[in-house]
């Protein structure tokens, strides 16, 4: 006997047929539950092919955008650092990004980010969820949400990383509604997930034994009692295994020493480099995570710390993705929870400001070399193309080819993918 | 001269002149002829001020960014800026519109450090490509390229032989280059000058300032230290006095006086104290002798300090300010014509 889910949803048997996007998504028809997020059935080799992936980068703490991304040079905001050209005329970035700037022809800054909090936690809340944040109420993150939507049903691997210079490892609870499968499991200090390899006391033969003995009564059990709980129980079990088999690919070592050179001999380099091996093993979600902006004091000398380490890094990514032709079918993201104020303050510092700042995608269907949004000339507001966390979380998600005016059912309630307030950015979706 | 000197009394100190310009300020230095004093700020503009009056002249149209160190050549014929753009710009100092004699280009990144040898002809710039060079302060040719520091260099300071040369870095090593060739004789170990703060992830601190006591006998390496919080600036100023014979750390200056104070410049005073600028909670000079740890006397400035320069005559202090600000200090008691 099979009971029903509690939630009576359908959600939970639709997943199994997979949510692989496509190039083609419309607005009109969407199927709540999910599968509307996407329009055509594929065949499998295609799907493989097309799948698409994100990664983020995120700039923990508010990487300022004026030693970024929007330099402002010679005025009084602008900082001591100068504007360099970039490998698309017109565009300039900062020079503290000399071989970002080779790689902008791939790029797309949004310069005009207004994202109206200047609270770390508020402000990561609304980045990372595209909603504002409500007592009570608990949205998951862009990284759970396209885990969800992007992820094949039978990839085994654990479909939404986070790579962090330290801590633990374990699954992370930024999924909220959307259920511990699609929440992130975090490799930190860029090492294999937590306890992955088999201890050394126990055999490949006792640990195949142990396995199917409880593979055995999990089956006696649900005979019973099917749940979404018990079965993601179980599915966590077979991922773990899945895992355990297949560690190698958490392992940035087997990369070659050239490219570990190229990527550079620091944590963000390695991590980086870790990333480019998930997305070429199939992993749809990656966020890397580098740590930390919030430089209220000697806001210069720590820039030129932390974006020495992403140039080299983030330069290589690009270019290797793009070379791989893996930019067709992944989207870049870096983002911060917000920029850095224009006024410096007497400690050298910039402080917090969301008010005007940028965030930079690439690949999938945003436009290459371009800019989108503007600033005025001392930083200080946006005089053009203005968006919001909202737009943003829309338009990450359009980009990868989800419609984003569909539904999650969860439990028998329509749950909206983005806020159906806002829209995502049309003018930069190709 | 002799007289003024005798006056000098820290304990006195008092501001005298201040003068505005229009951004603020990174660094100021006096003319060795004790006419002008030089600011450079956030911007690409210096100023000069005449000492007598504190008239300004601006420099522009020399380099681009923020100016950050400054030094003269022989007499103080040109004042040399260097800037975040990598350049070393001379001017003519006391020519009615200073102009740009020749700009160099003299590091990849930042110019940090710059000082002038004792009798003017050289110069020494250190920078964010981590390499001293050593150049003719007339001429602008370059008589030296001195690598083997691994982090920014923060500060450079020739002995008052005029034989060696010092330069600090980001890391807190301290390296004494001979000048005749080139090479490197010793470093001096000013690590606790330096913190890595796992959490944030980056490296603070540094040897920020140098100073060679008058007898040649006593290095002192200022910065910061004990920094739980470098992004906040959350530190606390500290100076290491080092034996020049046997390079010991024989006195560790603190102080109380200033929260998340950092040690931007140092001098020692003809009564044998040093003193020591500090910005943090406000600006300040701080003033040790070798009987305590601890400060014998602070005197707080009415804004943010980032540098400062000892007058000639030993009793008058410049000091640059966040507010936009040169001032001028007198340490000794108030007189009716100390401006």
């Amino acid at each position: 006997m099979t009971l029903p889910y509690p939630c009576q949803s359908s959600d939970h048997t639709v997943a199994r047929r997979g949510f692989l996007g496509t190039m083609a998504a419309t607005g009109a028809g969407a199927i709540v539950g999910g599968l509307g997020a996407f329009t055509q059935p594929v065949l499998a080799d295609q799907l493989k092919h097309q799948q698409k992936r994100l990664v983020i980068w995120d700039m923990h703490g508010g990487l300022s955008q004026l030693e970024s991304w929007d330099p402002k040079p010679g005025t009084e905001t602008g900082g001591p650092f100068l504007s360099i050209p970039t490998s698309v005329p017109g565009i300039h970035v900062c020079e503290l990004l000399p071989e970002t700037a080779k790689q902008m022809h791939h790029l797309c800054l949004i310069r005009g980010v207004n994202t109206k909090e200047d609270d770390h936690g508020k402000g990561r809340y609304k980045v990372m969820t595209g909603r504002k944040q409500v007592p009570g109420a608990s949205d998951p993150q862009i990284g759970a949400v396209a885990a969800r939507t992007l992820m094949p049903e039978d990839y085994a691997l654990p479909g939404h990383i986070v790579i962090s210079p330290g801590g633990g490892g374990g699954r992370s609870n930024d999924a909220s509604y959307l259920g511990p499968r699609y929440a992130s499991v975090s490799l930190g200090g860029g090492k294999p997930p937590q306890n992955s390899a088999l201890p050394d006391n126990i055999t490949v033969e006792v640990d195949a034994a142990r396995q199917e003995m409880r593979r055995r009564m999990n089956e006696r059990f649900l005979t019973r009692r099917r749940t979404s709980i018990a079965e993601a129980y179980g599915h966590s079990y077979e991922q773990a295994l899945q895992m355990m088999s297949q560690r190698d690919v958490f392992d940035v070592s087997k990369e070659s020493t050239q490219d570990q050179e190229r990527y550079g001999k620091h944590d963000l380099g390695r991590n980086a480099l870790l990333a480019r091996r998930l997305l070429e093993h199939g992993t749809p979600v990656v966020k890397v995570t580098h740590s930390n902006y919030d430089t209220h004091h000697e806001n210069f000398n720590f820039h030129i710390e932390q974006l020495g380490e992403v140039d080299q890094a983030f330069s290589c990514f690009v270019a290797d993705l793009a070379d791989r032709g893996m930019l067709e079918s992944t989207l870049i993201v870096v983002l911060s929870e917000f920029g850095r104020t224009p006024r410096v303050n007497y400690r050298y510092g910039r402080d917090h400001w969301s008010k005007a700042w940028s965030v930079v995608m690439a690949g999938c269907r945003i436009p290459r070399g371009a800019t989108y949004g503007e600033t005025n000339d001392k930083g200080t507001e946006v005089i053009d193309g203005e968006v919001d966390h909202a737009n943003l979380f829309h338009t990450y998600l359009a980009a990868a080819g989800v419609d984003t005016t569909g539904s999650f059912n969860i439990e028998g309630r329509e749950v909206p993918i983005a806020d159906p307030a806002s829209e995502p950015i049309h003018d930069i979706l190709g | 001269m002799t007289a003024l000197i005798d006056s000098l009394d820290p304990k006195q100190a008092h501001v005298v002149s201040e003068w505005k310009q229009d951004r603020p300020l990174n660094g100021v230095r006096i003319d060795p002829l004790a006419r002008y004093v030089v600011g450079v700020s956030e911007n690409a503009v210096a100023s000069r001020f005449q000492l007598s009056d504190g008239t300004r002249t601006a420099m522009a149209g020399g380099y681009q960014g923020w100016g950050r160190a400054l030094a003269y050549s022989t007499e103080g014929r040109y004042v040399i800026t260097g800037s975040t753009d990598g350049n070393i710009t001379w001017w003519e100092t006391a020519s009615e519109t200073p102009a740009v004699v020749r700009s160099v280009v003299a590091h990849k990144g930042w110019v940090r450090s710059m000082h002038n040898s004792p009798d003017g002809t050289l110069i020494a710039t250190g920078g964010n490509d981590n390499v001293v060079r050593v150049w003719d302060a007339e001429s602008g040719e370059r008589k030296h390229e001195l690598f083997g520091h691994d982090s920014h260099i923060y500060s450079v300071m020739f002995h008052s032989s005029g034989q060696w040369l010092l330069s600090g870095d980001l890391k807190g090593t301290i390296r004494q280059w001979d000048l005749a060739t080139g090479m490197e004789m010793r470093t001096f170990d000013a690590k606790k000058l330096h913190t890595y703060h796992g959490g944030q992830r980056v490296d603070y601190g540094g040897v920020r300032a140098l100073a060679l006591s008058p007898d040649g006998k006593t290095l002192a390496a200022g910065g910061l230290h004990e920094a739980p919080n470098p992004f906040a600036g959350v530190n606390k100023p500290l100076i290491l006095v080092f034996d020049w014979e046997t390079q010991e750390v024989k006195q560790e200056c603190t102080t109380d006086a200033v929260e998340r104070g950092v040690i931007w410049r140092l001098a020692w005073l003809a009564d044998g104290s040093l003193m020591g600028v500090s910005s943090g909670t406000a600006g300040i000079l701080l003033f040790w002798n070798s009987e305590k740890n601890g400060d014998f006397h602070r005197f707080k400035l009415p804004n943010q300090a980032r540098d400062m320069d000892l007058h000639p005559d030993g009793i008058h202090v410049a000091t640059a300010h966040h507010d936009n600000h040169v001032r001028i200090t007198r340490l000794t008691a108030k007189v009716k014509d100390s401006g």
